[in-house]
């Protein structure tokens, strides 16, 4: 067999959450990536953030698109349904399975490949739908899967790992799902759990379209120097914003802060995002302003990291477009079959 | 003067409209088809139009037919000319004895009309003038006053014209009376201007029975109305665009909850075709009933999803409402040319099912069916439209419903099912015909979740790219696509009044013209049994009916005659045998066409017409 099950034995004393869950019920199959890929600890990152969260893992739906990211949603909650589409449209057919169940939590996972070259009309226009999801990103700069062509995201200037020099624009997701709308728009970096997992556990809480652009090195294609995607560029010049930490009415996720000043965003699902901000002067709330700080940032090969923005009275396409609170997936004849005697009516008006 | 008798016909006779684009005629000439209805006589329209631009020609063609021929005629016994810009072609197309009726507030030259037509003039331009002066009212009302003009001179009963203006403009007080007062002052002035009525002429009689006027892409948006679907995603294009159009009316009709006023559908206007056959793919998958409706230049988007809804085995409802291609063809011209792209859609080996329904009254039904076709079989069902029955009225039994019926879910394992212990393999034959069992998302804690994927897996859902792993679940597929055989609608046979060697097989909108050249042949003694498919995969019948005839004419619209490769790829018989009748001019088929084709190469076969015995 060419897949790798997890063994389910585990030791009694692991810690549980408050549903009873541990750790273990929160992962999938064991990873096929390489060894010390950026995606994988973005995986670990979502086991995190869920188990935090407590959710029930089958309520939750993984869809992703075609590449080493999308493949990732096999490694990690084991017992939910999980889809990997076809090459950068991933969002279309999560938005359709939105449609059909409203109750269920919808996590889009997806590469840059995947989501700002072949699906980028696709990552639009299920933002602009305002599909409440969370939809992440994992972004190396290049197509990992089909062995390290640059991708859309790939900054000019940047070199491949064969020395070759980009001299196409990059496209920022980040940018984009500002202007387009989306109403929680962060980024981060998959070697910062401490940021990510609070900020992961956040989108999952929000209502409305959720991006998270996470800069995932692909330490087979572009680790080296040269590169603006690698470990040791983005330490060097990642400048976060603020820092996170989600209280859902429980005990809040234990991380490190670095000092500074708390503002505490409410979201629709009572969720409480508590914001340390280390720049003092940054205004979450503020689209215009977001979109400001990241390009002025961006101009000075600065990478902005955290939570940008949020709106957190935001609402999604089933109130645009009015539907019914039960799942269309659970309606029957009874419910939808407007039955014989409308068609007989109708019959007549059609003499 | 005329060279030929003015043709005389009574209740059976084709009128054509010619038209500028934008000048409000649509709802004059139906009304005029509808007119003709009410006298209880059948009627035929299609709309011909070259493109939806403003001031580009249009023609709306009535055929008026007490015997019930629903398929185009050919020919035009009555041109109502009111396009300079087509004059030339417009009267060139008038059959002999023919009649020309055009607006003569400017008289044309006698150079411009023809020695064998009856040509009469009303001024229309004047009469409108001298009675309207707001430039919009005068190009409304002048199509009211030809349609008085028309009545006078056809005979039909003023009366009901006057009904079917008061259930138009119900509530609307004003308008109806203005337009019931230019429908007489057109008929006025032909009844004391010109000889009334001419030779072709409308009389009350009883053949339309309780038949109803509706459009196939209307019917078929209702078919998914009735059929359960919740969710719509679709991207514009002629001629499917009315079929969403239609479900939202429809939807907003029957479907809103009457205490909270919220819907019970979500109909989404993708950005393209790719994000519509997605949408639909993710919200089948996640147990919803969906469906796109689209056209050719749709279908080529789509086909990388259609291979996933294949081999991930996720039920999917593509209407296509075929036009003329390839690329941009044709794009308001009929035909049935994506057969094969249907047929065989997305790479490596694939098949998939497809509906064939001959009018709207089996538009709703198979659009019904389909729904319950997709669950049962979990994978893409093609509903079969064309422009000729997607956009035009056509006459049609009523549609009927079963209020006892339940939608067919298909195989879905339950929790209760996964708690009493059921084996789940998403991928496993349980029973024997190809089909296996399904979860939806978020059923049971521990049980029943699988991955999904485009990607080749084993029997449990696991990813695996052995040989033999991959060849099972291929031949699988093959099983399930022969259970879906019997489960689709069969085809329909009507053998000719006395033995006969020779078959004729067809499908869809070419239905009507068929069976009224199957008269126009007998009359020639040509004596041929009919096969009328109605989906693929082929049932066995239609290997029988092979087999049973030495000859079989496949009568389609397109140039390659794809149904005919289809038979000939699907049930391995010798070519030669299926003589391909094909049209692809992008007009429908007429009965004329079929019967001369098929009657000429019977002629060449020389088979002998088996005459009536003379005493
Ligand atoms: C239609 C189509 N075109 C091309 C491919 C080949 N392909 C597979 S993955 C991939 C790129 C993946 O890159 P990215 O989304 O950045 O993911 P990564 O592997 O870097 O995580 C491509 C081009 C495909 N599967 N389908
Ligand atoms: S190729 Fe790159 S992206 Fe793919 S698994 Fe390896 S490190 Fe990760």
């Amino acid at each position: 067999m060419t897949y790798i099950a997890k063994p389910k034995f585990h030791h009694p004393g692991l810690k549980k959450n408050e549903l009873g869950y541990t750790h273990r019920d929160y992962e999938g199959k064991i990873s096929t990536l390489c060894a010390g890929c950026g995606h994988d600890s973005i995986t670990a990152s979502i086991i995190e953030a869920c188990y935090e969260l407590s959710i029930e893992p089958h309520r939750v739906a993984k869809i992703s698109g075609i590449g080493c990211s999308s493949k990732t949603p096999d490694y990690f909650l084991g017992n939910s349904h999980g889809f990997n589409t076809v090459h950068g449209r991933m969002p279309s057919v999560l938005t359709g399975a939105n449609l059909a169940n409203r109750d269920l939590i919808y996590l889009g996972v997806s590469g840059d490949g995947d989501s700002a070259s072949i699906g980028f009309g696709q990552f639009a226009h299920s933002i602009r739908r305002g599909v409440n999801m969370t939809y992440i990103v994992e972004n190396n700069g290049v197509y990992g899967l089909t062995k390290g062509q640059f991708s859309a995201t790939a900054d000019r200037g940047s070199k491949s790992k064969k020395g070759v020099t980009n001299t196409d624009n990059a496209i920022d997701l980040v940018a984009i799902a500002l202007q387009l709308g989306a109403t929680f728009v962060a980024r981060s970096f998959s070697g910062d759990k401490t940021q990510l997992v609070p900020l992961i556990a956040a989108a999952i809480g929000h209502k409305g379209a959720s991006f998270i652009d996470v800069i995932s090195p692909c330490i087979a294609f572009n680790n080296h120097a040269g590169s603006t995607k690698s470990f040791d560029y983005v330490r060097e010049h990642n400048d976060a914003v603020n820092r996170l930490d989600v209280l859902v009415g429980r005990d809040p996720i234990a991380v490190d802060y670095a000092p500074g000043t708390v503002q505490v965003v409410e979201q629709h699902d009572g969720s409480k995002i508590a914001l340390r901000k280390i720049d003092a002067d940054y205004d979450p709330h503020d689209r215009l302003g977001a979109q400001a700080f990241l390009a002025k940032h961006a101009a000075k090969g600065q990478i902005v990291t955290g939570l940008l923005y949020v709106d957190p009275d935001a609402d999604d396409l089933h109130a645009h477009l009015n539907t019914v609170e039960t799942p269309l997936n659970t309606l029957e004849a009874d419910t939808l079959c407007p039955g014989s005697a409308a068609l007989d009516k109708l019959n007549a008006s059609l003499r | 003067m005329s060279d030929k008798k003015p043709l005389s016909s009574v209740n059976d006779f084709v009128v054509r409209f010619a038209n500028v684009n934008g000048s409000g005629s649509a709802s004059a000439n139906e009304m005029f088809a509808r007119a003709i209805l009410r006298h209880g006589v059948p009627v035929s329209p299609r709309n011909i139009f070259p493109s939806n631009i403003q001031g580009l020609p249009t023609w709306y063609e009535v055929r008026v037919t007490e015997d019930g021929h629903l398929g185009a005629r050919g020919g035009v016994d009555m041109m109502v000319a009111m396009n300079p810009q087509t004059w030339d072609k417009d009267v060139a197309g008038i059959e002999p004895g023919g009649y020309l009726f055009y607006d003569s507030t400017k008289p044309m030259p006698s150079t411009k009309f023809r020695d064998d037509i009856t040509v009469i003039g009303v001024p229309l331009t004047a009469i409108t003038n001298s009675t309207y002066t707001d430039p919009r009212q005068r190009q409304l009302f002048k199509n009211i006053i030809y349609l008085g003009a028309l009545s006078a001179l056809l005979d039909m009963d003023p009366k009901l014209i006057e009904q079917l203006i008061g259930e138009q403009y119900k509530g609307k007080e004003k308008l109806l009376s203005s337009n019931v007062h230019a429908l007489h002052l057109g008929r006025d002035w032909a009844l004391q201007n010109l000889k009334c009525p001419i030779g072709l002429r409308v009389k009350k009689s009883d053949k339309v029975g309780d038949r109803i006027f509706i459009e196939g892409n209307s019917a078929a948006a209702l078919g998914a109305v009735y059929g359960g679907a919740t969710v719509c995603a679709w991207y514009p294009i002629t001629p499917s665009s009315s079929v969403a159009e239609a479900f939202t009316a429809h939807c907003k009709k029957y479907r809103h909850d009457p205490e909270t006023g919220k819907a019970k559908y979500a109909i989404v206007q993708g950005e393209d075709e790719l994000a519509s056959i997605g949408i639909v793919i993710g919200a089948s998958w996640n147990g919803a009933r969906a469906f796109t409706a689209t056209s050719g230049p749709g279908i080529s988007l789509m086909t990388e999803f259609i291979g996933l809804s294949y081999f991930a085995e996720i039920p999917a409802v593509i209407m296509n409402i075929q036009r003329a291609g390839p690329s941009t063809g044709m794009p308001t011209r009929t035909q049935q040319c994506d057969i094969i792209a249907c047929a065989y859609a997305s790479h490596g080996d694939t098949k998939h099912v497809l509906l064939f329904p001959e009018d709207p009254a089996e538009a709703f039904e198979f659009a019904a069916a389909a729904f319950d076709l997709a669950e049962r079989l979990q994978t893409t069902i093609f509903l079969m439209l064309d422009l000729d029955i997607g956009m035009n009225h056509r006459l049609c039994r009523p549609l009927k419903w079963d209020d006892s019926k339940q939608y067919d879910r298909g195989k879905v394992m339950t929790a209760e099912m996964l708690e009493q212990g059921r084996d789940f393999g998403r991928y496993l034959d349980v029973d024997g015909d190809g089909i296996p069992y399904r979860t939806y998302p978020g059923t049971h804690p521990t049980k029943g979740s699988y991955f999904t994927r485009g990607t080749s897996r084993d029997r449990y859902a696991r990813y695996s790219e052995e040989g033999s792993v991959y060849a099972d679940n291929m031949q699988r597929l093959v099983r399930k696509f022969e259970t879906a055989q019997d489960l689709v609608p069969r085809p329909l046979q009507a053998n000719a009044e006395r033995p006969t060697k020779y078959g004729v097989i067809y499908f869809g909108s070419t239905s009507p013209a068929m069976d009224e050249a199957i008269g126009l042949l007998e009359a020639r003694g040509h004596q041929l049994d009919r096969l009328r498919i109605r989906a693929f995969p082929f049932h066995s019948s239609v290997a029988s009916f092979l087999a049973e005839h030495d000859f079989v004419y496949v009568v389609e619209q397109n140039r390659d005659s794809q149904l005919r490769q289809l038979i000939v790829n699907e049930n391995g018989i010798d070519p030669v045998r299926l003589v391909p009748i094909v049209h692809y001019d992008g007009t429908p088929i007429t009965a004329r066409f079929i019967a001369k084709a098929i009657g000429d190469h019977q002629d060449h076969l020389k088979v002998t017409p088996l005459r009536k015995a003379v005493s």
